[in-house]
């Protein structure tokens, strides 16, 4: 089928730049050729080829030739758009000519990279290439980049370690911060850990410096006991419901007494010390917490439960407790967000291997650290959970549940093998006539003065590390008996072991798959956020706006941490340095005469970017949102969609080059 | 199935004076010794089992004695661990623990080579391979090269000595102590 649109095509002076790309396109792609045929092509005003095109005298050749001819379309025949679309559009633009009359040809990638066998036919297709794009130029439209108002404040999620760094940076830098905290305190996981590798400083003052410092900021709008319950709109311009849950304590009257706690007969197994202590129904979430404010757990209260005690009201000297009190939803408006959600340890129901929930002397890792805590449920001393007993030999199992493809999880959690050298060698310093056994597959020590830290340990404090994975753990005589062995010298082992302690995989807090949904970007087959380019941009979401940082991401220590959500921090700095926001203008648009209005596109639509406009009876496009990504195009019934400088007869132009080119053979 | 005892690690390590625990079986050791295809158990493993407390395996094998103290091994560890070092030690604790050498020429070779020092103060061939050859009753082995080396003036018939050789007493009095 003939195209009769052909003959209406408004000619155009264009311009070929076929790039040799050192020997990657010239030593497959008979470069001069192409560049003589294209260049005998009737509106081809100009066409010649050069060594580097991206280098500065390459851009050079093609400013001058924008200049001199008066090109009105550039093809440039290089290498893939992601690399350097931006590049040839900046240059063609300091002419004066518009960006989006600039199109890239990817004869490398996509030609002689893949056909370097075949170098005759290579520079057929490479040719046929440019003819094709040489044909959506022709059809290009002059676009400007949209232009959107942007708020200058962010929303961070989670108030970890990771929340509070991102959160402190942005604030010390000027933007206004909304930071929100799940739970009723800041800090997350850091605040139940002892001592942290590599330099064992205590975790809980350098956290508490920083909780204080948020606390104060003038900057930082913080809501704990929190949730994200509602986002709309696109980057520059969220916003947000956020569900406050009801603590039933006025926090602005609250003084802190703690008579409240004192006085709460409830007590129940408190999650923050991993089931080795209790907790009230009206409590902190750990001594020093910040703000050192108590939340009624209604699950455990009495007055909840069946109205028979309302203890802590009578004792309270401010009339803080409000048992009434409802959640409250507020609406804030951001221009980006940040997404610190966290980590969890592998569940136990979950786990159903080494006897962890059956035999009370196995614990995980994060147990331990609260046991070594000074403020925690056994002031710091290492005693075992059955009698009390200090155990004088102890066994570190690390890898359970990760690298497991199998079972469990593929991936290395990262934090194990440095946090269970830290944990033997404290326990050694405790006990120093217990033997600790650790039980590995291969140690990961690879962070700044890691592998020194754990040679230093082993030297000093002889722990001995058996490669391999255990077979069996179970109870007898009072012991825990594991067994496994030992690959270095092929034996099996055997311990009887007083206590056992688990290096258990990371994986991402509950929830984080509903907030990915509302917040449309993505997360992996773990529930990890997935980056926008897994080197080139890390911090950034698949979704514009959204910033990553912590262990959402993926498992990391308290450095990497720390390192990333400073990296997101100046990010979103970057972002929000302006009062506008240029985007793409590559995006859908509606043909109003056309479109029926039947809403297709809006369903289909994964940005929330098409709406009805129920006046005209027609779809729209919200240009802030959309994403260019073509779906609606795809759906539409009536053709009525097109995609900017995307369109169908381009498309079918260039289809109609490489058919014809098919044809001839 | 084997219940771990760290008072042998604890006693090799104070005996050679290295650090056993440091070791993390790089594997450098065995790649470059001239002696470990003939060993029954390789360097690196005899450390790792030290580790594992395996005293009866170590100190009855017989790759304590069949190394030649070349000391490549100890030259190459990343962690310093002087294994030539360590294999002497080892060949002591043996002795001491009457633990009969699996290699047992080689431990009567070096009998013979002390108590020809202890004599002369330097090693006197002739007497010492006569010494050895009586030891050992194997008086077949290397006839051959010995009578090359002797027809060379390799194995010279009169013995040189040191001037010294009351201070060879001496040392050799300290270190019975």
């Amino acid at each position: 089928m003939r195209l009769t649109i052909y003959d209406s095509r408004i000619m155009k002076k264009l311009g070929v730049f076929i790039c040799h790309c050192g020997v990657n396109i010239a030593g497959t792609v008979d470069v001069k050729s192409v560049a003589g045929k294209v260049g005998s092509v009737g509106d081809v005003a100009h066409s010649t080829d050069y060594i580097y095109m991206c280098s500065e005298p390459g851009q050079q050749l093609i400013r001058e030739a924008v200049r001199e001819k008066g090109l009105e379309g550039v093809v440039v025949a290089c290498c893939s758009p992601s690399m350097h679309e931006n590049t040839f559009r900046k240059a063609v633009k300091s002419e004066g000519m518009n960006p989006y009359l600039c199109e890239i040809a990817n004869i490398r990638e996509q030609c002689s990279w893949v056909h370097q066998k075949e170098k005759e036919k290579a520079t057929e297709k490479a040719e046929e290439i440019i003819l094709a794009t040489l044909e959506k130029v022709r059809e290009n439209e002059k676009l400007e980049a949209i232009s959107v108002s942007i708020n200058r404040s962010v929303l961070v999620i989670g108030g970890g370690i990771a929340g509070m760094t991102a959160a402190l940076d942005l604030a010390e830098g000027g933007y206004e911060v909304i930071l929100l905290e799940k739970e009723q305190a800041l800090g997350g996981h850091m605040t139940q850990l002892s001592r942290t590798f590599p330099d064992l400083h205590p975790a809980l003052p350098d956290l508490l410096t920083k909780a204080l410092e948020i606390e104060k900021h003038p900057g930082i709008d913080l809501h704990c006991y929190s949730e994200m319950e509602d986002v709309k709109g696109y980057v520059g311009n969220f916003e947000l419901t956020i569900r406050k849950k009801a603590t039933h304590v006025d926090w602005e009257k609250c003084n802190e007494c703690g008579l409240c706690i004192r006085d709460c007969p409830v007590e129940y197994v408190s999650q923050f010390e991993r089931g080795l202590g209790v907790r009230k129904a009206i409590d902190l979430l750990y001594p020093q917490s910040v703000p050192h404010k108590p939340v009624i757990h209604r699950s455990h209260c009495r007055y909840f439960i069946d109205g028979s005690c309302r203890r802590c009201e009578e004792v309270c000297p401010e009339k803080a407790i409000r048992f009434e009190q409802e959640d409250e939803r507020i609406g804030k408006k951001v221009g980006a967000i940040v997404v610190a959600t966290g980590f969890e340890l592998y569940p136990r129901e979950r786990l159903g291997e080494y006897g962890y929930g059956e035999i009370p002397d196995v614990i995980d890792g994060l147990a331990l650290e609260r046991m070594l805590s000074v403020d925690g449920p056994t002031k710091g001393r290492i005693i075992r959970p059955s009698d009390g007993k200090v155990p004088k030999e102890m066994v570190f199992i690390q890898c359970v549940a990760s690298r497991d493809p199998d079972r469990y999880m593929p991936y290395c959690s990262r934090i194990c093998c440095m946090y269970t050298a830290k944990q033997a060698k404290i326990y050694k310093e405790q006990v120093p006539d217990g033997q600790p056994y650790i039980f590995y597959m291969d140690i990961r020590s690879d962070g700044k003065g890691y592998e020194e830290f754990l040679q230093k340990t082993i030297e000093e404090k002889g722990l001995l590390y058996l490669r391999g994975r255990v077979s069996r753990v179970f109870q007898d005589d009072g012991k825990v008996r594991v067994l496994g062995v030992d690959t270095l010298t092929g034996r099996m082992v055997e311990v009887a072991a007083d206590m056992v302690v688990l290096a258990t995989a990371v994986v991402p807090s509950d929830g984080v798959k509903d907030l990915a949904a509302k917040l449309r970007a993505t997360v992996d087959r773990h529930g990890f956020w997935t980056e926008a380019h897994i080197k080139l941009y890390p911090v950034e979401s698949s979704t514009k706006g959204i910033y990553l940082a912590g262990c959402g991401q993926s498992p990391k220590d308290i450095s990497d941490t720390v390192s990333q959500a400073s990296a997101t921090a100046s990010k979103i700095q970057a972002l929000l340095s302006t009062d506008k926001l240029l985007q793409d203008p590559l995006i859908a648009f509606v043909d109003e005469n056309i479109c029926s209005g039947c809403g297709i596109c809006v369903e289909i639509c994964p940005y929330e970017a098409r709406e009805m406009d129920s006046q005209r009876g027609i779809s729209v496009v919200h240009s802030a949102l959309c994403q260019g990504c073509g779906a609606c195009i795809a759906a539409c019934p009536n053709f009525a969609c097109e995609l900017r400088n995307n369109s169908s007869i381009q498309t079918l132009r260039m289809l109609d080059t490489f058919v014809t080119a098919g044809a001839r053979e | 199935m084997n219940k771990m005892d760290a008072t042998f690690l604890e006693e090799a390590k104070k005996r050679s004076g290295e650090d056993l625990s440091l070791c993390y079986q790089c594997l450098k050791c065995t790649a470059g010794c001239p002696t470990a295809p003939i060993m029954d158990i390789r360097p690196n493993n005899i450390i790792r089992m030290i580790q594992m407390g395996m005293k009866q395996e170590v100190l009855g094998s017989s790759a304590i004695w069949l190394c030649v103290s070349c000391e490549t091994c100890g030259t190459r560890c990343p962690n310093k661990i002087d294994i030539g070092v360590l294999m002497d030690a080892l060949r002591e604790m043996a002795i001491d623990e009457g633990i009969h050498a699996k290699e047992k020429n080689i431990h009567l070779l070096h009998e013979a080579f002390i108590d020809s020092i202890r004599r002369g103060g330097r090693v006197h061939e002739a007497t010492m391979l006569i010494d050895y050859k009586l030891r050992s009753k194997d008086f077949l082995t290397d006839l051959v090269p010995g009578m090359m080396l002797f027809m060379k003036g390799k194995i010279p018939l009169l013995p040189s000595l040191v001037k010294g050789r009351g201070e060879i007493k001496r040392i050799f009095e300290r270190c019975k102590k």
